[in-house]
């Protein structure tokens, strides 16, 4: 277990723009921060399987608080993180959390990362009447808190509304797409969304040439993969978390197959890109560093340092995207929320949100939905040319970029 | 299911197989010959597949010559972990507790130096397939495959027809009476876990060609390759080639039958069913 604690350096008048910005704030928060530092406890899978993702969140805190605490704080109060290593593991985020609230007696707690752990925090924050705010939950059926609120904007229901949205994009081409091939782990936040998939394709008469579910952390791809080609379907659907995007397009290169067409949930989004096997491949984003998401001057510096600490960590990839922007995001909606209604009580916090919402990096975030949700902000992004272009809806595509499908 | 997604299956799981041998061959030498159960093994195949990976991708050095460099280094890595566990008298059981402690050790090791994130080696370096007829034959996998053959065959004929090999079986056999006739049991010990860990550095070096590399993926291979050395019998090179085999086929036809969900339960139900049969075997 690690904890960090973040500094107070001297703020520029870029920076104190920016934070600004991202807090909502008032004029008071241009002041200097001084007195206790307001402590905000949480956990990150800063080891395990999850670690990978779980630096990228670890990263954007600490970018946001640096940030914060040159432009503010919270209530003028420099914001210190207690962070914990969760080491991906669901039970012992319930233990750390636990221990955050009642020995560590934090003043606020902030999500860990991924949907299991998180749904383990929410049980401890629900005990204690604790406001959560957290970055990203994959199934939101099952958040019954009242008092969590989701810095990844999925909407109510992703199965039905994202799964909605990338077969628009991938329509929009007019190419004819008559069958789909869906592959998917087990990993419940991808197994969820491919379930909804299926449905989704139906009603678009687009018929299933394949469904085939595979266990989190398989080896051997080469069988699906053998799968897959005879399947032979005019789009690839897998319901892939983390690296399992490119185990499947090396087996599937090993027996000399490309797939015509092909998406993929949540693939770690720099193995994917850098690869050549990655050409063309869809995937659903928040929040990329291109217009329009990078307009802003908050949006820019967030990237900029990204990059910085990225390269510092060793980090291959350090292009900020959906995890990047989600994990900033829950910060924003937290600070935002204290220096609104200055305070640090749970219940005029949940209030606020649920009232007001929250500005974010990934755009205007509402919590007056079913579940404390509200739009689905997913977008459709797609490889092209070796990096990242959201091509879908067109409000978001990226300058000069369209999508591409065969 | 047509007979070429059969084939190809079968194809797919003979080159696991064969990877499950690979990477299975340093640890039943250290079980049966040092009574060591060395989860180590595990973390010095991943420290091989990223120093692979640094030398061979960064670095620009072709991978043949990186094998002469990864190769005597991790001789040396096993001959020092076994000084070490021979020094503080460390037995079969608790070597499991102790090992695996190096193991967490090395993947904070790993994740400190190249990160948690995922690595690749991009490397043009045998890629691409052979085509004979209407299947496909990786050439890195057929490479890895050959070597798997050829380093479980030429253990198993070492440890069979020299002196050095008859020496290490009788000194398992009863070490009293084999340092009698002259057989130096501690330096035997010591060449024993060199040769695993340079074992675990070949496993290491195809695991960087054929994987792209995370610290957390060490864990993932303990199960399967810990069932594969005990279904091949403790000790027995061939053995572990063979259960490698059926379990990598096995896995690769449940995969192309059934819903691939089902091919982690293969080499647990495999060996539960050797076990319940013929319980000498382990």
């Amino acid at each position: 277990m690690t904890i960090s604690r973040a500094k107070i350096p001297q703020p520029s008048r870029r920076e104190i723009l920016a934070l600004a910005l991202a807090a909502g704030a008032a004029p008071a928060a241009f002041a200097q921060t001084s007195g206790a530092p307001v402590r905000v406890g949480g956990t990150l899978s800063l080891t395990g399987p999850l670690a990978a993702t779980g630096a990228i969140h670890k990263i954007v805190g600490e970018i946001f608080i640096q940030q914060a605490n040159k432009a503010g704080g919270m209530l003028g109060r420099p914001i210190e993180w207690v962070l914990l290593d969760d080491q991906s593991k669901p039970d012992l985020a319930r233990t750390l959390y636990e221990r955050l609230i009642t020995v560590d007696k934090t003043d606020l707690i902030i999500g860990p990362y991924a949907t299991a752990n998180i749904l383990s925090a929410m049980s401890v924050a629900q005990r204690y009447n604790k406001i959560l705010v957290h970055s990203t939950f994959g199934i939101p059926k099952l958040a019954a808190y009242e008092r969590h609120f989701p810095g990844w904007p999925l909407g109510p229901n992703p199965e039905v509304t994202v799964n909605a949205m990338a077969i628009d994009g991938i329509l929009s081409a007019g190419k004819p797409v008559k069958t789909v091939t869906i592959v998917t782990s087990k990993f419940p936040s991808v197994n969820f969304l491919a379930a909804g998939a299926r449905e989704e394709f139906k009603k678009r008469g687009i018929a299933e040439a394949a469904f085939i579910e595979f266990e989190f952390g398989a080896r051997d791809f080469g069988p699906i993969a053998a799968r897959v080609r005879e399947a032979n379907a005019d789009l690839l659907y897998m319901g892939a978390i983390g690296l399992e995007a490119n185990q499947l397009l090396e087996a599937m290169e090993k027996i000399n197959y490309t797939p015509k067409n092909h998406l993929y949930l949540y693939p770690a989004p720099g193995p994917l890109s850098l690869s050549p096997l990655g050409k063309d491949a869809l995937s659903l984003t928040i929040y990329e560093d291109l217009p329009p998401f990078n307009a802003n001057p908050q949006a820019a510096e967030m990237a900029k340092l990204y990059r910085e600490a990225g390269a510092k960590a060793g980090m291959p990839f350090v292009d900020p995207e959906t995890q990047a922007g989600a994990g900033y995001a829950s910060w924003q909606i937290l600070t935002g929320a204290v220096n609104a209604t200055k305070s640090l009580d749970d219940e005029a916090l949940t209030a606020h949100l649920k009232k007001n919402g929250a500005d974010t990096i990934v755009g205007k975030v509402r919590f007056d939905g079913p579940g404390n949700y509200g739009d689905d902000l997913m977008r459709l992004k797609q490889v092209q040319d070796g990096k990242w272009a959201v091509v879908w809806p067109k409000a978001v595509q990226t300058p000069g970029k369209t999508i591409v499908i065969k | 299911m047509s007979a070429t997604l059969l084939g190809q299956s079968v194809l797919s799981g003979i080159f696991s197989g064969c990877l499950y041998a690979l990477l299975g061959l340093g640890l039943t030498l250290s079980w049966r010959y040092l009574k060591i159960i060395n989860l180590a093994h595990f973390a010095f195949i991943f420290l091989a597949a990223y120093l692979t990976y640094q030398l061979a991708g960064p670095g620009g050095r072709p991978p043949w010559l990186v094998l002469l460099i990864v190769v005597p280094l991790f001789f040396a890595l096993g001959v020092a972990q076994q000084a070490l566990l021979d020094h503080f008298k460390v037995d079969e059981f608790a070597s499991i507790i102790v090992t695996f402690g190096m193991t967490i050790l090395a993947e904070v090791f790993i994740q400190w130096i190249w990160s948690a994130d995922f690595v690749r080696l991009e490397t043009q370096f045998l890629r691409g397939s052979f085509e004979v007829g209407a299947f496909f034959l990786p050439k890195q996998e057929m490479l890895m495959a050959g070597a798997s053959l050829a380093l479980c065959a030429a253990t198993a004929g070492f440890l069979r027809f020299t002196w050095t090999g008859k020496a290490l079986r009788a000194s398992l056999d009863n070490p009293p009476i084999a340092a009698s006739y002259g057989v130096p049991g501690q330096r035997l010990a010591l060449m024993t876990a060199g040769a695993a860990g340079a074992l675990a550095g070949v496993g290491g070096a195809f695991m960087a060609l054929l994987f792209t590399l995370a610290p957390s993926q060490i864990y993932t291979w303990f199960g399967v390759v810990l069932a594969t050395v005990m279904l091949g019998g403790l000790g027995s090179a061939m053995g572990v080639f063979a259960a490698g085999l059926l379990i990598g086929v096995c896995e690769a036809v449940t995969m192309a039958l059934t819903a691939p969900a089902w091919a982690p339960v293969v080499p647990f139900t495999l060996l539960i069913v050797i076990l319940v049969l013929w319980p000498e075997r382990v």
